[in-house]
């Protein structure tokens, strides 16, 4: 049986031979995905187990690797949103935002506040989204499919917000170099209002649902723990970071867009098991809300969405057909023949699994020369293997639902 | 008091000398150059220094410069970041056509799949790597696809010309 999966030279088969007891029982593979149900995305696993509880554990990684890196090379630096898009695709404005804000400073250009603030709230709803989904996930993958439904319903309702903003729902592409592509419509901050008004309502009762329900407690406390010094080597950060006790955070180390002007709580955990992991992200889902709470009642007055930077940003098309300087700018901008700086970019922002970095060189034409993204959930699922050692299989689900890695953001 | 990029240009002199050079502090993040024979050493340092407790491998990747001379064809960087301090990072050694360099999996475990990744695209042998095979493109393959000269498409398309990105000599 095991010669189908793996050859004979693997190092699995040398300690299955080794292992054989004398009642003729041996240890066993088990090739958990890739397209597994369970396994939310396509990660394959090849497990090898004594009877339920797993020994070692092989990922291979790289089933919808769709080379963002290498198309980068070759697009203009603003069609390069639409794969930031695609890699952590529960969150993407902030992955959206992240790639405007390591461009504005590249070319040095200063957003104005309002812009900022928008970009806070439409960054901190990703925020929202990514973490109902990982948490209500997580319940189903435990055996409770209501709190999915009951909470899913308010993906939708910012997917609306998402569709006023910028016309799409899932890969979002919103914004522009400098601020966003169109100032929001009045129906986008009355859906966001209607949001903070029924949402946390229904958060609250999903908390009351799992947070103190026995059976959720035995499934996740102590399962898959991870030591804070562990998590550090191994490269967590974001939520499974904080879960093990760390409080770094990169919109309080770094602040970007404006975040230091909010006042908000950095939730940890203790023991970085996925109780801890679960109630982390529950915790910053209240954040999140407290903070677009705070950036609407700041909000400064007007309607400014964008920078005036005429060289990077493209004039409104009427304008174009009817005003020269339109017509020169746009023709520029289209045609890349805006000069851009020579420089070196690392710029970190917090997404909903950790520090998204874009490291950029340009060479002063109108791509970059090399974009290199970090990418959270590829280098901390890298732990995995150590981190389902010794539990049963059911509970290396729940590990990998809690961790929350996204296939699209793991192979980029 | 906080961690100024001087004392870790010191620091960094002091144990190294001529082994670092080209300090530069860019768009935030201090970097510098560093010969590729010393890198594990120079990672250790910042890393184990009681001063300087660089003890986070944020980033690892490699670059592919075609154009260079025969000593900087390739480069390695890493970003290192003291979250005490809150001061990153950034190390960058040049490699030559025929890339090697020492790993640093011992020192960070993260860097594990980081130089995976950066030997599957750039085909740069990571020693002492535990074990140093593709990562995200399939085991078959025998070209690394991030090197420059790997095409991105069908060459045979006229539509999307290269001249138009503004990098060929006719362009520029």
């Amino acid at each position: 049986m095991s010669e189908l999966l793996l050859t004979p030279e693997h190092r699995y088969a040398k300690i299955i031979a080794e292992s054989r007891n004398e009642d003729g029982s041996e240890y066993s593979i088990l090739n958990l995905g890739p397209t597994h149900p369970a396994t939310h995305g396509i990660f394959q696993n090849i497990l090898l187990m004594d009877g339920e509880r797993i020994l070692d554990a092989e990922p291979t990684v790289g089933y919808i690797h769709r080379a963002f890196e290498k198309i980068a090379e070759n697009r203009p630096f603003y069609q390069i949103t639409p794969l930031t898009d695609r890699m952590n695709y529960c969150s993407s404005p902030i992955n959206n935002m992240g790639w405007w804000m390591t461009l504005e400073k590249l070319l040095d250009i200063e957003v104005p506040k309002r812009a900022q603030y928008l970009r806070v709230i439409v960054m901190e709803l990703a925020r929202i989204t990514d973490h109902l989904i990982c948490n209500s996930i997580l319940g189903v993958d435990t055996g409770a499919y209501t709190g999915f439904l009951y909470v899913f319903q308010f993906r939708e309702k910012v997917y609306e917000i998402y569709e006023e903003i910028c016309g799409a729902r899932l890969t979002t592409n919103m914004g522009r170099i400098g601020g966003f592509e169109r100032d929001w419509s009045p129906k986008a901050f009355e859906l966001l209002e209607v949001f903070l008004k029924d949402f946390p309502v229904a958060w609250k009762e999903f908390e009351n649902l799992f947070e103190r329900n026995r059976i959720f407690i035995d499934r996740t406390v102590n399962v898959g723990p991870i030591t804070a010094e562990k998590a550090m080597q191994y490269g967590f950060t974001g939520p499974n970071l904080r879960a093990a006790g760390v409080d770094y955070d990169v919109r309080v180390a770094q602040p970007y867009s404006s975040y230091e002007d909010f006042d908000f709580v950095v939730p940890v955990g203790k023991s970085g098991d996925t109780y801890d992991r679960f109630c982390v992200r529950n915790a910053e889902v209240w954040e999140s809300l407290s903070i677009i709470r705070q950036a609407l009642d700041k909000m400064p007055a007007g309607n400014e969405y964008h920078a005036e930077v005429p060289d990077y940003y493209l004039p409104p098309k009427e304008d174009v057909y009817h005003n020269m300087e339109s017509l020169i700018y746009h023709f520029k901008i289209v045609m890349g023949e805006v000069p851009v700086p020579v420089a070196e970019i690392y710029h970190p922002v917090e997404g909903g699994n950790g520090e998204i970095g874009f490291y950029l060189i340009t060479d002063g034409s109108r791509t970059p020369y090399r974009l290199h993204f970090r990418r959270p959930c590829f280098i901390y699922y890298q732990a995995y293997p150590e981190m389902i050692k010794g539990a049963l299989l059911s509970d290396a689900i729940v590990i990998l639902s809690s961790l929350n890695v996204i296939a699209g953001e793991l192979d980029a | 008091m906080a961690l100024e990029t001087l004392q870790i240009q010191e620091r960094i002199t002091q144990k190294f000398g001529m082994n670092a050079q080209n300090f530069d502090t860019q768009k935030g993040i201090f970097s510098f150059e560093v010969a590729s024979d010393s890198i594990h050493e120079v990672i250790e340092f910042l890393k184990e220094d009681q001063n300087l407790n660089f003890h986070f491998l944020t980033d690892l990747c490699g670059i592919h410069f075609p154009d260079n001379d025969e000593k900087h064809q390739f480069a390695v960087v890493y970003h290192l970041h003291n979250w005490i301090e809150n001061v990153r990072v950034r190390v960058k050694t040049y490699l030559t056509g025929n890339p090697e360099i020492d790993s640093v999996t011992d020192l960070f475990l993260s860097a594990n799949w980081m130089e995976r990744e950066t030997w599957d695209f750039y085909g740069i042998n990571f020693k002492g790597h535990p074990q140093l095979k593709r990562i995200l493109n399939m085991d078959e393959m025998i070209s690394h696809p991030m090197r420059k000269e790997f095409p991105m498409e069908d060459s045979g398309r006229t539509d999307k010309d290269d001249r138009f990105f503004g990098r060929t000599t006719i362009n520029s």
